[in-house]
């Protein structure tokens, strides 16, 4: 029953566009027009135009995503366990994290030039931080109940960390997946869209660089569909990932 | 040779001594058990003898050697959940030869025998939150007792469980202890409890430690009553009302003490 009111909202939504852009009420050099923007993506699908550009967008978003998510767990276990390390730097982090880091796309441009480089390390910083955020919370959070009685058992400090702050590290970056992913992805998107010769973002600046709202629309459009596909990719893995954790029940269309 | 020796141990934190001077031997094979008011530090006894804390001074011996360090001749069984929650029933039990060494193959074949002797066989492909208590603790005691320790080290291990639950733990531990827990000799047993029925019922001895700050042992009593016991039906005995009182009777000015300062803060 509750897809079926979606998707009735769905086209609800699409129907007004189209009438508003077919009678005139939506400009369409503003709102484009629905018709256009499906066949552009048809078209790019068809003549193969977009595969490139999707491509390294999502090889971006990928290295982004593992290089944020390999630096998040190293620092956040490393000053996790050194209290007085994460005492030092701890104010340090805090600038680091506050500052807006979309601001430092022009500077990756400038070090990194127009490539995959400065995208994927647009999205290292946003990654970084979310995973290091929860790797710190996760290594503090560590029952003492459970790190006492598995050093009564005989692990030794290295075993601790293999065994039992690793793990509970690992709970965390699963339970913000789904953020770190978008972030990557938003990342990627954003960079090149700041200045790039390839990807998505690219194709809306230069599709919005001539007016052609329908093409901006269309490569929202596909992103869209990307982060949708990425996402779910994210709940499959999490649900292999994570079945030693009790889980609340996640309201299901029946 | 005691198995476990305590001489003038005095635990400090900061101003606060919780430990003021406590003497105390365990000889090997006895289960002895030990009980106080809350809040008087009786987990920070078993917390020296595990190696987990150091005394502030005085010494602790295990078999004759000072315990410096995590105690390898120990067991413990935590009052909590000490179980990895990320660990199956059965790589939890494995745990512990996996970290002496010992093969994956093995220790998963080890484990699987441990988990049948506590009764939970076929429960090892399960996690600790698909579990119940009481399936946790016989998972947590099986993890314990598979790397056969000398001496074993428990904390209050049965108070979360039901009454029930409870009583059934209690004589299977008894039955374990009785049956060497592993094939050698008999366990040395220092067993923490505020339960006075619970440390009669089971113990050869029970001491009774005062209230808190600077708790130390201050009475002792044998309890020879027979064995093999039955924790559920020994209660109901004259003999066990006898001690019962006669222990009380000590204990109830220590539990009064801890209530009055508690009303006074």
């Amino acid at each position: 029953m509750i897809s079926v009111y979606r998707v009735a909202l769905a086209a609800l939504l699409i129907g007004l566009w189209y009438v508003g852009a077919q009678t005139g009420v939506l400009s369409p050099l503003f709102f484009g027009h629905p018709t256009k923007i499906a066949l552009q993506v048809v078209d790019w699908f068809r003549t193969g135009e977009i595969y490139p550009h999707l491509a390294v967008t999502l090889t971006e978003t990928l290295l982004a995503f593992a290089s944020g998510t390999a630096g998040g767990v190293l620092a956040g276990l490393w000053l996790g366990l050194s209290p007085r390390s994460l005492a030092v730097l701890d104010p340090f982090i805090k600038a680091a994290n506050a500052m807006p880091r979309v601001i430092l796309a022009p500077i990756f441009a400038m070090w990194f030039g127009l490539g995959m480089g400065s995208k994927v390390a647009l999205g290292f910083t946003l990654v970084f931080f979310i995973v290091f955020f929860n790797v710190l919370q996760g290594v503090r959070e560590v029952s003492p109940v459970v790190l006492n009685g598995t050093r009564m058992l005989g692990a030794t400090r290295a075993q601790l960390l293999r065994h039992v702050y690793l793990p509970a590290a690992m709970s965390w970056v699963f339970s913000s997946l789904h953020v770190s992913v978008g972030m990557a992805f938003v990342g990627a998107v954003i960079a090149e869209y700041l200045g790039s010769y390839r990807g998505v973002g690219y194709l809306i600046l230069q599709a919005q660089g001539v007016f052609d709202v329908d093409s901006v629309f269309a490569g929202i459009a596909v992103l869209t569909a990307c982060a949708l596909v990425l996402d779910t990719i994210v709940t499959l893995a999490e649900s292999r990932l994570l079945v030693w954790q009790p889980r609340a029940d996640i309201p299901r269309d029946s | 040779m005691s198995a476990l020796e305590f001489r003038d141990a005095v635990v400090r934190f900061g101003d606060a001594t919780i430990l003021g001077g406590a003497s105390l031997a365990v000889e090997p094979g006895e289960f002895v058990s030990v009980v106080g008011p809350t809040g008087c530090g009786k987990s920070t006894l078993l917390n020296l003898a595990a190696g987990l804390l150091m005394p502030s001074s005085g010494t602790v011996r295990s078999l004759g050697k000072p315990v410096a360090g995590v105690n390898r001749e120990a067991g413990y069984l935590f009052q909590g959940d000490s179980l990895m929650p990320w660990r199956s029933a059965r790589d939890n039990v494995a745990a512990g030869p996996i970290f002496a060494g010992v093969g994956k193959a093995e220790a998963r074949a080890q484990a699987e025998a441990w988990l049948e002797r506590v009764g939970l066989h076929g429960a090892g492909h399960k996690y600790p939150h698909q579990m119940s208590g009481g399936m946790r603790k016989r998972a947590q005691l099986a993890q314990t007792l598979i790397l056969d320790p000398p001496i074993l080290l428990m904390d209050e291990p049965f108070s979360a469980l039901d009454v029930q639950t409870r009583l059934m733990m209690e004589n299977e531990l008894l039955a374990l202890w009785q049956g060497g827990g592993g094939g050698g000799a008999r366990k040395t047993v220092l067993f923490i409890t505020h339960d006075l029925e619970e440390a009669i019922s089971l113990s050869d001895r029970v001491v009774v430690l005062s209230a808190g700050p600077s708790t130390r042992p201050i009475a002792e009593f044998a309890i020879d009553l027979p064995r093999p016991r039955d924790v559920a039906e020994i209660r109901h005995t004259p003999a066990f009302q006898t001690t019962h009182a006669r222990i009380w009777d000590v204990l109830r000015d220590e539990v009064l003490k801890t209530y009055r300062r508690g009303v006074a803060a």
